[in-house]
C-alpha cells in the first residue's frame, strides 16, 4: 500500500497537476502549431519533389535523391543540433521553433518524397498513355490522373511516417522550444515530481489520437469502387 | 453544291505514315513501315506477337516518338516542331487492350476529363457530351459507376466513348478485345461495327480474324517491323501472295 501511495503521489499528484497545467497547456499549443507547420510543409515539399522527379531530368533528380537519402539517414536530433548550433557560426541565427520546424519539415519532405515517388511509379504506364492520348499535357496528366492514384497508395505509409516524425517535436525541448515535453520537463525540475510528465504524455495522446483517426478515415475515403 | 476541297479529298489519305522507324536502344522494332488510311476506312493490323503493331499505333500519335519517317494527319505534319501534338492527339482517339480507364474517376468522369481540361468545356456541356457518347456505346446507365464495378466489355466500351467524345478524326485501337472473356467480345465488336457504319476511320490491331473478314476494308500484315503484305480483307484472307502471310493466318485460325 505504501508503494502504491508513493506511486500515485509521484505520477498522479492532483496538487501538482493543478499548479502546472496552464504551463503544460501552453506547450500543447506550441506542439500543435509546430506540428501543423511540419506536416503541411513536409508533405507539400515531398509531393513537389516527387512531381519534379517525374520530369526525368538528371540535373534535377540527382540533388533530389541526395537530399532524400541524406535526410532519411540522419537522426532528426542530429539535424536539429547542427542547424541550431552550427548555423550561428556562419551568421545565421534562427529562432529555435524555426529550427525545429525546418529540420523536421525536411525529414518529412524526404520520407514523403520517397512514398509519393513509390506511389507514382506504381501507377501503370497505361494511365499516362490513356491520358496523353486524349491531348492532356504532362502536367495535367500528372495532376489529374497520376497523383490522385499515387496519393491513394501513399496515404497509409505516409500517415505512419507523419506520425512518427511529428513525434520528434519533443526533441524541440533540447533546443529550448516550449512544446509539451519542454514545458513538462521544466515543471518536473521545479516541482521535483513526475506528474507533469504524466500530463505531457496524456496531451501527446490527445494530439496524436485524432491524427491516427483522421488517417483511418482518409484511408476509407480513398477506397473508391471497393477494391 | 460544291464540295469544299479538303486536304483529305485532294490527297486521298487521312492518316499518312511513311517509312516509320522506331529503335529501342539497339533493336530496331519498326524498319520503315508505311500506313496510309483513307477517311472512313477500317484498317486491320495483324501480325505475330512482337511484330511491332502496338509500337506502330503509338507512333501514329507520338506516344512513342518515331526515330524516322513522316507522319501526317489530314495534311498536318505531326512530326513538325511547330505542330502542337496535344492539339493533334485529341483528333486521334486511342483505345487500349487493358482499357486504361482512370480508376479514381466515375465513368462520366473518365469521359469528361479531357473535355474539361483539354477542350475547356463547361461542366454541364461536357456532361451532356459524355452522356451522348456513352449512349452510343450503351453505357449511359453506368455513368456514375466506377471502372472497377464494370465488366471488361463494359470498361472497353467506356474506353471507346472516352475517345469518341473528343470528336476525333480517327481512332487507333490496340487489341481492343483480347483482354476480354469470350462472351464479352461481341458487345465490343458490335460497337466497333456501329462506328464503322457511321463512317469513323479506324486502325485496329487485333486477332479477331472473323471480324476482320466481315468488317475490315483493308488488312495490313506486319512482321519483324516490316509490312509483309497489305490488301483488301478478301485478298489477304483468300488469296494472300506471301507464304509467310498464309502461314500466319493458318496459325491464328486455331
Ligand atoms: N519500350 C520498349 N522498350 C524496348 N523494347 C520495346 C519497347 N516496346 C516494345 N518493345 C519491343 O518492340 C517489339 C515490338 O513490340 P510491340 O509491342 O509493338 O509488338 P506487338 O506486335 O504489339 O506484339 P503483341 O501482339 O504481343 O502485342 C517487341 O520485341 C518488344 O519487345
Ligand atoms: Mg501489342
Amino acid at each position: 500500500m505504501e508503494t502504491w501511495n508513493r506511486f500515485v503521489f509521484t505520477f498522479f499528484n492532483a496538487d501538482i497537476a493543478w499548479r502546472y497545467w496552464p504551463t503544460i497547456v501552453e506547450g500543447l499549443w506550441v506542439t500543435i502549431a509546430a506540428g501543423l507547420l511540419v506536416v503541411v510543409t513536409g508533405v507539400t515539399c515531398g509531393m513537389l519533389l516527387a512531381s519534379l522527379r517525374t520530369l526525368g531530368i538528371r540535373a534535377l533528380n540527382i540533388p533530389i535523391i541526395l537530399f532524400v537519402d541524406i535526410f532519411r539517414a540522419l537522426p532528426p536530433l542530429a539535424i536539429i543540433l547542427v542547424i541550431f548550433f552550427g548555423l550561428p557560426n556562419v551568421g545565421i541565427v534562427l529562432p529555435s521553433l524555426v529550427v525545429l520546424w525546418t529540420s523536421l519539415g525536411a525529414v518529412l519532405a524526404a520520407f514523403s518524397e520517397e512514398v509519393f515517388w513509390a506511389g507514382i511509379t506504381s501507377v501503370p504506364p497505361g494511365q499516362w498513355m490513356a491520358s496523353r492520348s486524349t491531348g492532356m499535357t504532362f502536367g495535367q496528366t500528372l495532376f489529374h490522373v497520376i497523383l490522385p492514384q499515387a496519393v491513394k497508395l501513399a496515404i497509409p505509409p505516409l500517415t505512419n511516417r507523419t506520425i512518427s516524425i511529428t513525434k520528434n517535436l519533443a526533441l524541440g525541448s533540447a533546443i529550448g522550444v516550449n512544446e509539451i515535453l519542454g514545458q513538462a520537463n521544466s515543471a518536473l525540475s521545479m516541482s521535483s515530481n513526475a506528474t507533469p510528465l504524466t500530463m505531457g504524455a496524456f496531451l501527446y495522446v490527445l494530439v496524436f489520437a485524432p491524427l491516427i483517426l483522421a488517417s483511418r478515415m482518409l484511408e476509407r475515403r480513398y477506397q473508391w469502387g471497393g477494391h | 453544291m460544291l464540295m469544299s476541297s479538303s486536304p483529305v479529298a485532294s490527297q486521298g489519305f487521312l492518316l499518312e505514315a511513311l517509312q516509320i522507324r522506331k529503335t529501342f536502344g539497339q533493336t530496331e522494332v519498326l524498319k520503315g513501315v508505311d500506313l496510309q488510311v483513307k477517311a472512313g476506312e477500317l484498317v486491320f493490323l495483324i501480325g505475330p506477337s512482337g511484330s511491332g503493331k502496338s509500337t506502330l499505333l503509338r507512333c501514329c500519335n507520338r506516344l512513342e516518338e518515331p526515330t524516322g519517317g513522316t507522319l501526317k494527319l489530314n495534311g498536318t505534319d505531326l512530326l513538325a516542331r511547330s505542330t502542337d501534338i496535344n492539339e493533334m492527339r485529341r483528333k486521334i482517339g486511342m483505345v487500349f487492350q487493358s482499357f486504361n480507364l482512370y480508376p479514381h474517376l466515375t465513368v462520366i468522369g473518365n469521359v469528361t476529363l479531357a473535355l474539361r481540361k483539354v477542350m475547356k468545356m463547361p461542366k454541364a456541356e461536357a456532361d451532356a457530351r459524355a452522356i451522348e457518347n456513352l449512349k452510343l456505346v450503351g453505357m449511359a446507365e453506368k455513368a456514375l459507376s466506377y471502372p472497377s464495378q464494370l465488366s471488361g466489355g463494359q470498361q472497353q466500351r467506356v474506353g471507346i466513348a472516352r475517345s469518341l467524345a473528343l470528336n476525333p478524326m480517327m481512332i487507333l485501337m490496340d487489341e481492343p478485345t483480347s483482354a476480354l472473356d469470350p462472351e464479352l467480345v461481341d458487345s465490343v465488336l458490335e460497337v466497333i461495327k456501329s462506328l464503322r457504319d457511321r463512317g469513323m476511320t479506324m486502325v485496329i490491331a487485333s486477332h479477331e480474324m472473323n471480324f476482320a473478314r466481315n468488317a475490315a476494308d483493308r488488312v495490313v500484315f506486319l512482321e519483324n517491323g516490316l509490312v509483309v503484305e497489305s490488301g483488301t480483307a478478301e485478298q489477304i484472307f483468300t488469296n494472300a501472295q506471301h507464304e509467310r502471310t498464309r502461314q500466319f493466318l493458318r496459325q491464328v485460325r486455331h
